[in-house]
Parts: C-alpha cells; sequence; structure tokens
C-alpha cells in the first residue's frame, strides 16, 4: 500500500457480458490517486472513465483486480459502506425533498443528531452560496444552482473521496466557466480528493493537480497538466490535448529527418537510428522563420481575432497548423501559395514511437 | 411554417361525428341520472320531479348490507392487490433485462386478456373444491376473487411512474450512506407514492362495479351492490335502481377525476 493514496486502483479491470459478445470496458488499469488532490481522468466517451469512477464508488464490483479506499480494500462493499460520494451528471437531486433536506440526506443516513445535520447544512448552503435557496424543491432551481446543491449534498458527510461525473456538462460555457473556478475553490477550501471525470481537455488542464488520460478501458498516462500536455507519451495523448502536428521522420546519426532530408531540429535517441518516427509538435510551436531548415507552402490563413492559424504544406504534402500571434494590423503578411521557410522553438518537438 | 400541422379537426365530418359520439355516450346515463328523480313508479313515465327513490334506496337494508359489502370487497381488494402489484412493479423494472421478462408481462397482465367470464368459471370450480375440501366459508372468496383481477390495473399505474423515474436517484441514495430498505423507504416509496394512489383507486372502482365474477364466486347471501341491482333488474325494475346507479356513478366519477389529478401530477 501506498502512503498517503486516497484511492488505488490494483489492475481493475471491468466486462460486460460474457463469451464472443463481452465487451472489456476497463482493462487491467492501475492507479493511485493521492490523498487531497484535484485528480481528472480524461478521455472520449466510451474510454472507461465513467466505469472506473462507478467502482471507485461501489455501484459496480471490479470483474478482477482490487479497488482499495484509505488502504482498506473496499471491491466487495456496498456503496452505502463507502465514505465516497458522487456528484452525478444528472445531478439527481430527490425532487420531493427540498435543497436542506437533500444536503442533509447522507449525514441523516449516517445517523447524526438532528442538530449537527443542521449545523452541517447551514455550513454547506454557506459554501455553495445557496442560503436563500435552502426550502425551495431542486426543479425550482437553475441548472447551476442545482450543480451547486449536488455538490453540497455530496461534501456534507465530509467524504474521503468526492466523484463528480462530468458535473459540468449540461451548463452552459460561462456558467461552466465559473463553476470550473468554483470546484478549485470548493477543493482547496475542503481538502477532500477529489475524483473529477471529464471530456473536456481544457477543463481537465485547467483544473487538476494530475490528469489521467484513457482511451479503450486503458489508462494511457498520468500526469500533471503540464507534463501530459507536454510531454505526451503517444499519439493518442498528443492529440487528444490541444491541438498537434504530426510529422513522420527518420532519424540519422541522432537527427530526425523528413523524408526530403531535412533536419527537425530535435534530438533523437542513437538507439532509434535508422527508425522511424512520429514527431509532434503544438502548433503555437511553429515559426515562420526565413532561416528556418524546413520549407513549406502556405495553403490558407484563417484569422482567429488573437490568433491567426497558417496551413502549411511540407515537400512530403504533410499538413501543418502554425499558431501565429496576430499583428496589431490583424493581417500577418502571408497569402496563400507563398513559400516559406519553418521552424520549431527549441525543445518543442516530442518524439512518439507508433 | 412552410406547412400547417397536421390536424384531425380539419377533416370533414370531424365536429359532427364528436358531437354524435359524445351523445351516444351520455344519453343513457343523462335519461339514467334524470329518471333516478323521477316521482313515478315506472323508469319510462315521468311523473314529477321526486328524491323519494333516493330515501328509499338509503332505507332499504337489503342495499344497505350489499353496500357495505361492496365497499369491504372493494377496499380489502384494492388494498391486496395495489401491495402486489408495487412489488411486482419493483421487480419487473428495478433489475436489468431479464431471460422471458415478456412472458412475465403478460403472466401479470393476464385477467385484463381473458375474457372474464373464462376466470370466472375457473374459480367458481377452484373456490368450490377448496369450500368443500375445508369447510370454510365466508367473504374472503370473493375478496380473493377481486384481488386477483385488479392487480393489473393497479400494477400499469405503478410500473408505469417506476419506469419514468430516474434510477440514479436511487444510485444517489446509496452512494449518501442509505441501506436498501432506506433507499425504499426514504426515495422510492414517496415518489412512487402517486402511482400507487392512482392503482390503488383503479382497483378500487373496478372492483366495486364488477358482476361476473362477483355472481359466480358468491354465495347465498353474499349480493354486493352490483349483484344486488342485477336480481332487482330480474323482478319489478324501478327508478329506485336508477338512484342507485347515480349515487355509484358519482362516486366513480369523483375516484376517477382524482385518479387523473393523481397520474398528471409529475412529481
Amino acid at each position: 500500500m501506498t502512503e498517503n493514496a486516497a484511492v488505488e486502483v490494483q489492475k481493475a479491470s471491468r466486462v460486460y457480458g460474457a463469451g464472443s459478445s463481452a465487451v472489456r470496458a476497463l482493462d487491467e488499469v492501475s492507479l493511485t490517486i493521492r490523498r487531497g488532490e484535484f485528480f481528472t481522468l480524461l478521455g472520449p466517451s466510451g474510454c472507461g472513465k465513467t466505469t472506473l469512477l462507478r467502482l471507485i464508488a461501489g455501484f459496480e464490483t471490479p470483474t478482477t483486480g482490487q479497488i482499495l479506499i484509505d488502504g482498506k480494500d473496499v471491491s466487495q462493499t456496498p456503496p452505502n459502506q463507502r465514505r465516497v460520494n458522487t456528484v452525478f451528471q444528472s445531478y439527481a437531486l430527490f425532487p420531493h425533498l427540498t435543497v436542506s433536506q437533500n444536503i442533509g440526506f447522507g449525514l441523516e443516513m449516517l445517523g447524526r443528531p438532528r442538530a449537527q445535520i443542521k449545523d452541517a447544512v447551514a455550513r454547506m448552503l454557506a459554501l455553495v452560496k445557496m442560503e436563500k435557496m435552502a426550502d425551495r424543491r431542486p426543479q425550482m432551481l437553475s441548472g447551476g444552482q442545482q450543480q451547486r446543491v449536488a455538490l453540497a449534498r455530496a461534501l456534507a458527510p465530509e467524504p474521503e473521496v468526492l466523484l463528480l461525473d462530468e458535473p459540468l456538462s449540461a451548463l452552459d460555457l460561462k456558467l461552466r466557466k465559473e463553476m470550473q473556478l468554483e470546484l478549485k475553490r470548493l477543493q482547496t477550501e475542503t481538502g477532500i480528493t477529489f475524483v473529477f471525470v471529464t471530456h473536456d481537455q481544457e477543463e481537465a488542464l485547467t483544473m487538476s493537480d494530475r490528469i489521467g488520460v484513457m482511451s479503450a478501458g486503458n489508462l494511457l498516462q498520468v500526469g500533471a497538466p503540464r507534463e501530459i500536455y507536454n510531454r505526451p507519451v503517444n499519439r493518442f495523448v498528443a492529440d487528444f490535448i490541444g491541438e498537434t502536428n504530426f510529422l513522420t521522420a527518420t532519424i540519422r546519426n541522432g537527427i530526425p529527418r523528413l523524408s526530403n532530408g531535412e533536419a527537425v531540429q530535435a534530438k533523437g535517441p542513437a538507439r532509434l537510428d535508422g527508425k522511424t518516427v512520429t514527431l509532434a509538435v503544438r502548433p503555437e510551436q511553429v515559426r515562420i522563420d526565413p532561416e528556418g531548415p524546413i520549407h513549406a507552402t502556405i495553403a490558407q490563413t484563417v484569422y482567429f481575432g488573437t490568433d491567426t492559424h497558417c496551413h502549411l504544406r511540407l515537400a512530403d504534402g504533410t499538413e501543418l497548423v502554425a499558431r501565429l500571434q496576430s499583428p496589431p494590423s490583424g493581417d500577418i503578411g502571408l497569402k496563400a501559395g507563398e513559400k516559406v521557410r519553418i521552424g520549431f522553438v527549441p525543445g518543442a518537438v516530442q518524439m512518439l514511437e507508433g | 411554417m412552410a406547412r400547417r400541422d397536421f390536424s384531425v379537426s380539419a377533416l370533414p365530418g370531424f365536429g359532427t361525428i364528436a358531437v354524435i359520439a359524445f351523445v351516444l355516450l351520455y344519453a343513457p346515463i343523462v335519461t339514467m341520472v334524470i329518471y333516478s328523480f323521477n316521482d313515478s313508479e315506472s323508469v319510462a313515465l315521468w311523473g314529477g320531479f321526486s328524491t323519494r327513490w333516493y330515501a328509499a334506496a338509503w332505507e332499504n337494508t337489503q342495499v344497505q348490507e350489499a353496500t357495505i359489502r361492496s365497499l369491504i370487497i372493494a377496499v380489502s381488494a384494492a388494498l391486496i392487490a395495489t401491495t402486489v402489484a408495487t412489488m411486482a412493479a419493483l421487480g419487473t423494472t428495478r433489475r436489468g433485462k431479464f431471460k422471458g421478462q415478456t412472458i412475465i408481462y403478460i403472466m401479470i397482465n393476464q385477467p385484463l386478456m381473458v375474457p372474464e367470464i373464462v376466470t370466472a368459471v375457473a374459480l367458481l370450480i377452484f373456490f368450490a373444491a377448496i369450500k368443500v375440501a375445508t369447510g370454510i366459508q365466508g367473504l374472503g372468496y370473493l375478496i380473493l376473487a377481486h384481488s386477483a383481477f385488479c392487480v393489473p390495473f393497479a400494477y400499469l399505474p405503478i410500473r408505469a411512474r417506476l419506469e419514468g423515474m430516474d434510477m440514479t436517484l436511487e444510485t444517489a441514495a446509496a452512494d449518501l450512506y442509505a441501506s436498501p430498505w432506506q433507499t425504499f423507504r426514504r426515495i422510492t416509496l414517496p415518489l412512487l407514492a402517486p402511482g400507487i394512489a392512482a392503482g390503488a383507486m383503479l382497483s378500487f372502482v373496478i372492483s366495486l362495479d364488477d358482476v361476473i365474477i362477483t355472481e359466480f364466486v358468491k354465495s347465498a347471501g353474499q349480493d354486493t351492490l352490483p349483484t344486488y341491482m342485477l336480481g332487482q333488474l330480474r323482478r319489478a325494475v324501478t327508478p329506485e335502481v336508477n338512484a342507485i346507479s347515480t349515487a355509484l356513478l358519482v362516486l366513480t366519477v369523483l375516484l376517477l377525476t382524482a385518479f387523473f389529478l393523481l397520474t398528471r401530477r409529475r412529481g
């Protein structure tokens, strides 16, 4: 057991169905979530992130492997006996109970004294700024307000771990941004471990202490947002998080070269000599540089306000996007068909195997 | 809009057909209600306004006994059928799909599909055998028979309500430390209550006006209101039957209105 771990997932698999129609939603995933961190499970729909969350919550049991919470194996423990609470995507507020009754429900089920429940509910209402709505029914609240009540309800019993299943997906963009900050504030204030599930990479990058990127039932990479963004372990992660250009190159004498022999400013380990690799570079790391080593033709420029996206075509036909900051005039002075030379910001090129 | 939405009210003759349909439906009932206030002995000749048939029915001990018996049976049958139907509805909706689900649905709703006369004959034979074997008499047989055919009427609104309920609510309750029983007691049951009430009321009404099964199953001296009325019609028909029918109609309309309001209101 790892010191300071809130949740440990040990080789957990979840298989639905049996025989040839069996679906492996989660494939021997191992993961340690540290106490007090804001951990995000990120991936496209169907990648297994929600399944993993449901295993931690206890709504499902792993087909194989274990789930440990606070060092104890809870794989077979029903959800009502786990010190874990969930904020559901649909909020799942009890429609026949008031906001206060909803928030107090968990503590009531834990058999806490009435006075203590009252205090906790008042504290939670203040925490999510819903004091005025205490006696309303959930259906009289807006989406954002329901969201706050769902949060307060899950936080009230002071769980070891708070699970959040895409809780912001039903909100409009402005409210979502607000709630992102709000969630981060709540997490810092309460010190509770948050496990957040989302398919929105921007949400993951802005809120998380660490991110776990998932695809097809596997955990591909776990790391801090900067690490995931700047050092993706493979093409899927590089592609899923932010926009990325991919180049195919062959390593010769430690230097990756494009098919026409042009060298890319990156170092390739000698052991890869002669091998073909994929290079990943973010659009904002591509420079139009008269001294640059690579020749390109401008295919199209798209104005985005602060940035202008410059679509380039390399000699080997590879398409590349450069995100350039728009000058005060708004015109970067490049026309389609123009021949330019490009370079990459030093250290920006990632070498991916496979 | 490029095209007006299809509306049957735009079809030729719609209004006329609607009026005819309503007249056919309500003319007999209106006539019955009017003639219940007839002062004459005849059900066909108007002899002035009077409430004497209501008074006569009210003071008729046979009517009193039959009414009480009807109410005992209807209330008991509604309670039993609703309890059974609630369990059946929970069993068929609060779990994953299972083998033979369709067969189970059909079996639960069987009384709706089998001709009532068949059920009646079957019950008559079945209960006769039990009576001979055990010697037990009493209203129990009628209550059980009514409970059986009321089950689908209670089951349908309860199941509809359960299917409309978000199962995440129960998951959320479990997540918030509620045991399965607490989840049922605090979340499922309160949210299901309108469905249960609707089912109970529908069962009550169905039981209250049943003739065929009651006629077959009842022992001597176990007349319910409908079988008593049927018996009366075989002899001299007086407006007293109209009066009882009208009273029964009022009760049924009130209950069905409550049923409608309960099922319409969404939790």
